[in-house]
């Protein structure tokens, strides 16, 4: 069976702007507000209204140009790779530090991405965010709290 | 006038601005060269930075990247047959074909001239235009400001890409919901925040455009086993030929650059039109006015053909400016991120900006000629080389843009749940992407999203919540009236094509 993935989508618009919809109404105004022409919920549920009017459109009108994607193609593994490193950057920021933390994100980005010239990797991970971290924290003072260069006693 | 004009050449003419537009211009013409790296992506890139500096020096900084990524995406044209934005596709067509026939060089010439030429004369237009059409706006009352949102985002999605209109609306209404999240600015009640107080103040501009241009854009590449850098492997430093351009050349130019600046210019200011529908238009505009021998090589080298498109994107670039300092409303998705950059400046750019802060206003103004002397002296005899640098293998351009987009954020917020956030929103935006749903519309909402709500509460409580507001005022009805015909004229030229 041939699926439209774009009818799909559409629907899943049309679902979430429903869950929108529904949120927009429970949204808790002051009871002074509550018959006023405008209050804090008025925007949102027009914007609700509007999400399935657009996406309900895109579902029953015919759709020629259907766009067709190959997904054998697609290389879903190195994807899921770069986002899951970048999922545990940002869980790992706050503890470790910004130097430590970005400087392995971009190492293991060049490594997953099929980069082996180990020598320009280091250079381009951990001397360019040491050289990146300087300008931001040194030039243009934006204070980068890094517990592990604390720890070592680079950072004050 | 004259003093404003006054305080904005000393401002622009400070070292430091001097400085971030040659940077301005350099980055974006390194980003605008890549294939899919457009402008958006090189001033998404740079929003964190510009907040270190001053509103003017900021705007000044994503002006120089603006025309440099234009400029850039004209050089992949020419050089590779490869745009690196849709507003340069026209230049490849008498461009490529230049090249391929030894006079790279020379076609780069052109281009340079053009674009040169186009935004210098546009950006004289805009200095008379810009401050006459502030005034008239200071007639515009909440009812007018909300018919022209709706106009704006109508016309982009209308625009945006062919037969993806609804599509298009789909991102708009998606834009629009992303801007309600967070405190209402009147009551400051909270809505969808689902209790989570790192969505009180809502999401932030930044976030949205990082993730859904440069971190999309990035995954986007490693998904489709893109390589944008790999065209730029084959430049040869050595097959690019003199860039001098001889006397009948230089007459050609003198006839379409006057007349493909006006329309470039026009159709800049046109809210959603821009640099695509310009250059095409100039193009096609071009190849009707010369005589029939030279009609014969438009495809296979013209010097017109060339001249004409190049000569309105730029032009166009100029014009997307006058919506966003006159009425506060970007007329394209680039101006629409330089708003919101604005914004977060503290900045409310509209029909008192250029009372309120003459020196950013002129000053943009202003900068906008030494931009264009810049991208001239400094990227055409420096074209090859950068060419060269693009030769960067992409192993290593992609995990730099997402050190980019994620260090902006960090940066900003020094919380990682705006990490995390905008992760979601790019794996979202990068599977939209795919299926070809437009993401200039979700920006532009998003960025007029407060605004709009804004608009229409005041118009709203005015008529005692009757929505007759929408045609007691001749100038909100004609608004409406230009809506209704882009949204006929689109729905006419779909059933048309499918009809051929």
């Amino acid at each position: 069976m041939n699926i439209n993935t774009t009818k799909i989508i559409s629907l899943l618009f049309f679902i979430f702007s429903a869950f929108y919809l529904y949120t927009a109404y429970q949204i808790q105004v002051f009871a002074f507000d509550e018959n006023a022409p405008f209050n804090a919920r008025t925007f949102p549920i027009y914007l609700g209204y509007a999400g399935l009017f657009f996406s309900g459109l895109k579902l029953i009108l015919p759709d020629p140009d259907t766009i067709k994607v190959e997904h054998r193609t697609l290389e879903y593994k190195k994807t899921a790779l770069l986002i899951l490193i970048a999922i545990i950057y940002g869980a790992t920021i706050l503890k470790v530090g910004y130097f430590l933390t970005t400087s392995i994100f971009l190492f293991a980005s060049y490594y997953f991405l099929g980069e082996r010239r180990w020598v320009l990797m280091f250079l381009l991970s951990f001397p360019f965010v040491a050289g990146f971290m300087y300008l931001l924290h040194g030039v243009l003072e934006i204070y980068l709290r890094d517990p592990f260069l604390k720890s070592i006693g680079v950072m004050g | 006038m004259t003093e404003g004009i006054l305080i904005g050449l000393t401002t622009a003419l400070s070292f430091q601005n001097i400085f971030m537009v040659m940077i301005g211009c350099f980055f974006g013409t390194i980003i605008g060269m890549l294939p899919g790296l457009g402008p958006m992506t090189a001033i998404a890139l740079m929003i964190p930075i510009t907040y270190g500096f001053d509103p003017a020096t900021g705007l000044i900084l994503m002006a120089g990247v603006y025309y440099g990524a234009v400029f850039g995406g004209s050089t992949s044209s020419i050089l590779l047959n490869a745009p690196g934005v849709p507003g340069t596709v026209a230049t490849s067509f008498d461009g490529y074909p230049m090249a391929q026939q030894g006079k790279a060089g020379k076609a780069l010439a052109i281009a340079a001239w053009s674009s040169f030429a186009g935004g210098t004369l546009s950006a004289i237009y805009l200095l008379f235009m810009a401050p006459s059409l502030s005034k008239v706006s200071l007639s515009f009352r909440s009812p007018d400001y909300f018919a022209l949102m709706i106009l704006g985002l109508t016309a982009i999605a209308a625009f945006s890409s062919k037969g993806q209109f609804l599509k298009a609306m789909m991102m708009v209404v998606l834009g629009l919901m992303l801007a309600s999240v967070g405190q209402d600015s009147l009551s400051d009640i909270t809505r969808f925040t689902f209790d989570n107080m790192n969505l009180t103040d809502g999401i932030s501009f930044v976030l949205v455009v990082m993730s859904t241009f440069a971190m999309s854009e990035a995954l986007t590449i490693i998904l489709k086993r893109n390589d944008p850098t790999a065209a730029a492997k084959q430049v040869s430093l050595t097959e690019l030929g003199s860039i001098r351009i001889n006397k009948e050349e230089r007459g050609k130019m003198y006839r379409t650059i006057p007349r493909s600046s006006v329309i470039g210019f026009l159709i800049g200011v046109l809210p959603g039109a821009g640099a695509t529908i310009a250059s095409f238009l100039a193009y096609g505009m071009e190849r009707n006015l010369v005589k029939d021998e030279e009609k014969e090589k438009f495809g296979k080298g013209s010097v017109n053909g060339l001249s004409a498109p190049e000569t309105a994107n730029n032009a166009a670039c100029s014009g997307s400016f006058v919506p966003m300092l006159t009425l506060g409303i970007p007329g394209s998705g680039t101006t629409a991120v330089m708003l919101g950059a604005l914004l977060g400046f503290g900045i409310q750019p509209g029909p008192r900006l250029y009372m309120t802060n003459p020196e950013i206003f002129w000053s943009v103004i202003m900068s906008m000629y030494i931009g264009m002397v810049i991208l001239l002296i400094l990227n055409l005899p420096l074209i090859p080389y950068i060419a060269r640098i693009l030769a960067v293998p992409k192993n290593y351009l992609i995990p730099l843009i997402l050190f980019f987009s994620i260090t902006g954020i960090y940066v900003m917020s020094f919380n990682n749940f705006d990490i995390y956030l905008m992760i979601g929103i790019a794996v979202v935006a990068t599977f939209l992407r795919l299926y070809d749903f437009p993401m200039p519309p979700l920006i532009l909402a998003f960025v007029l999203g407060g605004l709009m709500e804004e608009n229409l509460r005041r118009s709203l409580l005015l008529s005692n919540g009757s929505w007759e507001f929408l045609w007691d005022r001749t100038l909100t009805v004609c608004i409406l009236v230009t809506t209704i015909l882009i949204v006929l004229w689109h729905i006419y030229k779909t059933f048309s094509k499918k009809k051929s």
